[in-house]
């Protein structure tokens, strides 16, 4: 019974984490329509960023700042925020596909980096070196994970509600309006690049976030955990979910996840040994074949945008032919 | 240094030839493929399956062709991947694309091709294994062009960059030269103009597909001839194509073409001055500098 209750814990802290990547994603394309090809490059920089600013003093590669643990974390998402700006800055004023190609490419790069650059990161063996904050308080069993799994839900309510203000607030209602319809937004004297860099950017410290607390619940982080697969899993996350829906979101960070570790679970459990080598392969089929599902048949996902209509206008009737 | 220079221009045709068929989409269909890397994996396998096939019923076939590595079966493959490779681009259009682009905006688009690729990639690696393969098993010796400098260059090599610019200067030809290749062009400048002057757009936007696939399928079976093949050629080879058609400029032809060479000699001189453990963050580089230096691309033209 333990064993099962301190399985939900742990499964749960890790679709917590991924549900905050999840809801900074959301806020780019689901609310802006930006598309995020590398999520994971800022969610590893998040998570490079916190270990490297908060661990102690290592022999073979950067780190050992021994900041305090929440500045560490804030660190880590000003890390990822940093480079989110360098790339938007550079592609927002152009046609979207820039920005897909670049953060895409970020991605394959920060892996890339991260992996050869040991001095920096400790290369492909990974980072080490992190104490868990209040490990003294907690120990390392089932207490722990208790206390980081209410952190982790803490931090997750703290950026659904931040998300829920924030898009309907009047900078919502731009964002949603530059994304339908980006001349009608420049002709009110609004400037979309502008606005979609802050969408960017915020977006990407909240990944970062959600990086930064993936790392700290493993302490450790290595190149393995940066390939683009995740970039491809949050993305399945909010598709699933449901673009511009923050319930959607986190809902579909549940599902997918669960759905992910179950069919790990099953083919490890039931599938022939020699087929085992592809066990990645055909988890792989299978997420890719449920986003190209839904995007044919439920592009709006399971829980769909909720339209936003003028809060003072009535409804308008037709107006009648003569009247 | 003039090795990496010679290998550059050998790798350089490979990803023009991939480029020329992303830019020709990325145009017409407004959305970044990030499939069309994958159509060089199935040209690349489709050849290895068709080589093995046409060996067996015809061996003598299987005999090199003079110093080459290739052999008669292998071209015959060639031809035969060139076609199987369009018709799965077209089949992929007609599947996935088509019915979410009459659904959604071209951001779904670039989201399904992602799907797609993941799909493909992986299935690829179920079908032939994770290992890798090679047409042949002989070993084919370079030879040695200059001693001082240090020049070695496969005759394969010499061979993939002579087709590939063949295949280069026969597109050319087509495109400028025939109606086809004006409706082609006009459809990708201003679909509704063309499709007043009674062009089919529909029947355009398949030939697009065809003809990417076409090319992507030569490049993939060149890729495998000079390197090898697995199904992570699509992984390695997304990048590289992206940013030649990002340095070419998206939707210029020709740019694709001189693109895939400034990459593919940019990412192999960089190797002269980094660790290779990050020649894959070159093509990032380029696209930054070119994102910097000028946006639109070499002969790319601003367009939101």
């Amino acid at each position: 019974m333990i064993g099962l209750l301190s399985y939900a814990v742990f499964f749960s802290t890790v679709a917590s984490i991924l549900a905050i990547a999840v809801l900074g994603l959301n806020l780019q394309w689901g609310f802006t329509g930006l598309f995020n090809g590398g999520v994971v490059a800022f969610f590893g920089a998040g998570a490079y960023g916190t270990l490297i600013l908060g661990g102690t003093p290592q022999a073979d590669h950067l780190g050992g700042f021994g900041l305090a643990y929440p500045l560490a974390l804030a660190g880590g998402a000003v890390a990822a925020g940093a480079l989110a700006w360098v790339v938007g800055i550079l592609t927002l004023r152009l046609r979207h596909d820039y920005l897909a190609i670049a953060t895409f490419g970020i991605a394959v790069t920060f892996e890339n980096v991260m992996r050869n650059a040991e001095a920096l990161s400790g290369g492909a063996k990974g980072f080490r070196g992190f104490e868990r904050p209040l490990r003294d308080l907690f120990g390392d069993g089932f207490a722990y994970n208790l206390f980081f799994f209410s952190l982790v839900l803490t931090l997750l309510v703290a950026v659904y509600l931040f998300l829920e203000r924030l898009v309907r607030s009047p900078f919502g209602r731009l964002l949603r309006a530059i994304r339908e319809d980006e001349d009608a937004a420049r002709s009110l004297g609004k400037a979309p690049a502008r606005v979609r860099l802050t969408s960017f950017v915020t977006g990407s410290v909240i990944i970062g976030l959600a990086g930064g607390l993936y790392a700290t619940f493993y302490a450790f982080i290595s190149p393995q955990d940066v390939l683009p697969t995740l970039t491809f899993q949050i993305w399945a996350m909010l598709i699933v979910g449901g673009a511009g829906n923050n319930r959607g979101a986190a809902l579909g960070a549940f599902l997918i996840w669960g759905a992910w570790t179950a069919s790990g679970w099953a083919l490890s459990r039931f599938a022939p040994v020699e087929a085992q080598l592809y066990t990645g392969s055909i988890q792989y089929i299978l997420i890719g074949s449920i986003i190209v599902a839904m995007l044919l048949w439920r592009p709006q996902g399971l829980l769909p945008e909720r339209l936003v209509l003028s809060q003072s206008g009535q409804p308008v009737k037709p107006r009648q032919q003569g009247a | 240094m003039i090795q990496n220079l010679v290998d550059g221009i050998l790798v350089g045709s490979v990803l023009s030839l991939g480029a020329i068929g992303l830019t020709l989409v990325m145009h017409m269909l407004r959305f970044a493929n990030f499939s069309h890397a994958e159509l060089l994996s199935i040209g690349a396998y489709a050849a290895l399956v068709f080589d093995a096939v046409f060996s067996a019923l015809l061996p003598p076939l299987a005999a090199s062709i003079g110093p080459l590595s290739m052999t008669w079966a292998l071209v015959l493959a060639l031809v035969a991947a060139v076609g199987v490779t369009g018709a799965s681009a077209l089949a992929i259009d007609r599947l996935v694309f088509r019915r979410v682009r009459a659904k959604g905006s071209e951001l779904s688009m670039v989201f399904a091709s992602f799907g797609v690729a993941m799909i493909i990639r992986n299935v690829m690696g179920l079908v032939f294994g994770l290992g890798t393969h090679l047409y042949s098993k002989d070993i084919v010796f370079a030879v040695v062009v200059s001693r001082d400098p240090m020049l070695l260059i496969k005759p394969d090599q010499v061979f993939v960059l002579g087709a590939a610019l063949l295949v280069m200067v026969a597109l050319h030809l087509m495109l400028s030269r025939t109606t086809l290749g004006f409706a082609l062009r006009a459809v990708a400048e201003n679909p509704t103009l063309a499709q007043v002057n009674g062009v089919n757009l529909g029947r355009m936007i398949a030939l697009v597909w065809v003809l990417g696939g076409g090319l992507a399928a030569i490049a993939g079976v060149f890729y495998g001839l000079t390197n090898q093949i697995s199904p992570m050629i699509g992984r390695d080879l997304v990048l590289p194509v992206f940013a030649a058609t990002i340095v070419g400029g998206i939707g210029s032809v020709y740019g694709a073409v001189l693109g895939g060479f400034v990459v593919g000699i940019a990412a192999n001189l960089a190797l002269a001055v980094l660790p290779s453990g990050y020649s894959p963050s070159v093509p990032f580089l380029i696209i930054l500098a070119v994102l910097l230096v000028r946006p639109n691309g070499l002969f790319g033209e601003a367009r939101a």
